[in-house]
């Protein structure tokens, strides 16, 4: 019998996807702020295009969609399989509940983005800021996880 | 016989031929406002003679929103952020600035063989799904339920990313004000971007905005944006004519119509900063939103694999126990 890896993504390649995804989605995040073009960032060769607002855009929404399709992929798997031999520990609940928030937050931000949609401009700039908030703390808790060496499960 | 027509009664006459327009302009307003549909605007090019009489009456009616600077401006750094300041030119009428809205641009072309100056008014196009809002990422751009796209200069940091996406670069920047000043000066924003609000707090008082109150010849129309589009397109019928802004972008809520084509018209036209262009425009925000439709099948096809996978597993585990 094969043994399951004991953590949700495993060490396929989907782990790796999922890792790359979240970088682009971060990088492409922070760049829809005109931050990259001021602190010469965007003057690296070949990191041009952080500074074009319509091309970071896109490239947003590309890996959101990996994000979510990995997303689904890992909860089903989870939830039909992995659940028997694993379960999700504190840092995990706390980390998927923040990618959860960040989730909710960038769809309705879609939402927002839709032809003939308008929200109230009190919500749009909750959004904007809770999903910039929730980023924040997603990356400062992701890097004290990392160095505490705290997994996203625990065997059962 | 000569008939003698004095100051006070050409003033009388144009003030009589102002409120008419303006009268005709309100039930529209009105009625739109009380429909939640979104506004849009009509400008007949062949009527505009370039008084400048809209410029005049737009930066009368919105001299309380203009910026004040404080000066001497923060110290930028990086040095190459640049300092944008207006403050010492409020006078300039020939391009758009944070103290001027909205100016007049000057095209000679020909007309049935005839050489005819046409004068074009020029401001935010308020769009139909506006970039400048869509984009902002602090959502200090707003669009209203009637389609009037404003920047809130309480919020904007003046990061210029409007502008940068704006197919027509309409925002302007004024270096030294706005809610930078209480943050990060020197590290982050620049000031607050400028540009029509289409008198937004005169529309929400049943009024049309100052620059078509204003217009002497009627050269706009404000009413809900099917009527208007409707009317363009009967004008661009009659004439010949041809319609901008009924496609640009996706649809904007400033519709012309001109007896030339726009392409001809933007030859003629002096453009560059401040002085927006009349070129085709594609829809700058399909590309997302078509992507967006992909965001719904994205978690279907997650659901699909991780089924697909325990499916697999399963027969292999039967198969196993067959053997």
């Amino acid at each position: 019998m094969n043994r399951l890896p004991l953590t949700i993504a495993g060490t396929n390649p989907i782990r790796v996807i999922y890792l790359m995804t979240l970088f682009g989605l971060v990088l492409s995040g922070f760049a829809q702020m005109p931050i990259f073009k001021r602190y010469y960032i965007a003057d690296i060769p070949g990191l041009g295009w952080l500074a074009q607002f319509y091309v970071t855009h896109l490239i947003h929404y590309l890996a959101a969609i990996i994000f979510i399709g990995i997303s689904a992929y890992l909860l089903v798997d989870y939830l039909m399989v992995r659940r028997k031999q694993i379960r999700l520990s504190g840092s995990g609940y706390l980390r998927a509940g923040l990618l959860a928030g960040l989730l909710m937050t960038g769809i309705m931000l879609v939402i927002r983005n839709l032809n003939g949609v308008i929200l109230p401009s009190g919500l749009i700039i909750f959004l904007d800021l809770a999903h910039l908030g929730l980023v924040m703390v997603f990356l400062f808790t992701a890097v004290t996880c990392l160095m505490l060496k705290k997994r996203w499960t625990t065997t059962r | 016989m000569q008939t003698k027509i004095s100051r006070r009664s050409f003033l009388k006459g144009g003030v009589a031929a102002a409120c008419s327009v303006a009268a005709t302009s309100v039930p529209a307003v009105a009625k739109t406002t009380e429909k939640g549909q979104q506004l849009a605007t009509l400008i007949d090019v062949r009527k505009c003679v370039g008084c400048e009489a809209c410029v005049e009456a737009c930066q009368e009616s919105n001299v309380a929103k203009f910026p004040q600077p404080q000066k001497p401006f923060p110290k930028m750094i990086p040095n190459r952020v640049p300092v944008e300041d207006w403050s010492d030119k409020k006078d300039v009428t020939h391009r758009l600035t944070p103290y001027n809205w909205l100016f007049i641009q000057h095209a000679t072309v020909d007309i049935n063989g005839e050489e005819t100056e046409l004068n074009i008014p020029r401001r935010c196009m308020h769009c139909s799904n506006p970039p400048c809002v869509k984009l902002c990422p602090w959502g200090a751009a707003k669009q209203m339920s009637n389609g009037t796209a404003r920047i809130d200069s309480d919020i904007c940091l003046g990061g210029s990313k409007c502008r940068q996406v704006c197919p027509w670069k309409i925002p302007q920047r004024q270096t030294g004000t706005g809610l930078y000043l209480d943050l990060l000066p020197s590290m982050a924003g620049n000031g607050v971007m400028y540009k029509c609000d289409r008198c937004y707090n005169r529309v929400a008082a049943g009024h049309a905005p100052a620059c078509i109150d204003a217009c002497p010849e009627g050269v706009q129309t404000i009413g809900p944006r099917n009527e208007i589009i409707a009317k363009a397109n009967a004008i661009a019928n009659e004439i010949n004519g041809y319609i901008y802004g009924e496609q640009e972008n996706g649809g904007t809520n400033t519709i012309y119509v001109s007896p030339v084509p726009f392409e001809e018209l933007d030859n003629a036209i002096e453009t560059g900063q401040g002085r927006p262009h009349l070129k085709a425009v594609s829809d700058q925000m399909a590309d997302g939103n078509n992507l967006a439709a992909a965001m719904l099948i994205a978690p279907l096809a997650g659901v699909a694999a991780a089924v697909g996978k325990l499916y697999k597993n399963v027969k292999k585990t039967e198969g196993k126990e067959i053997n």
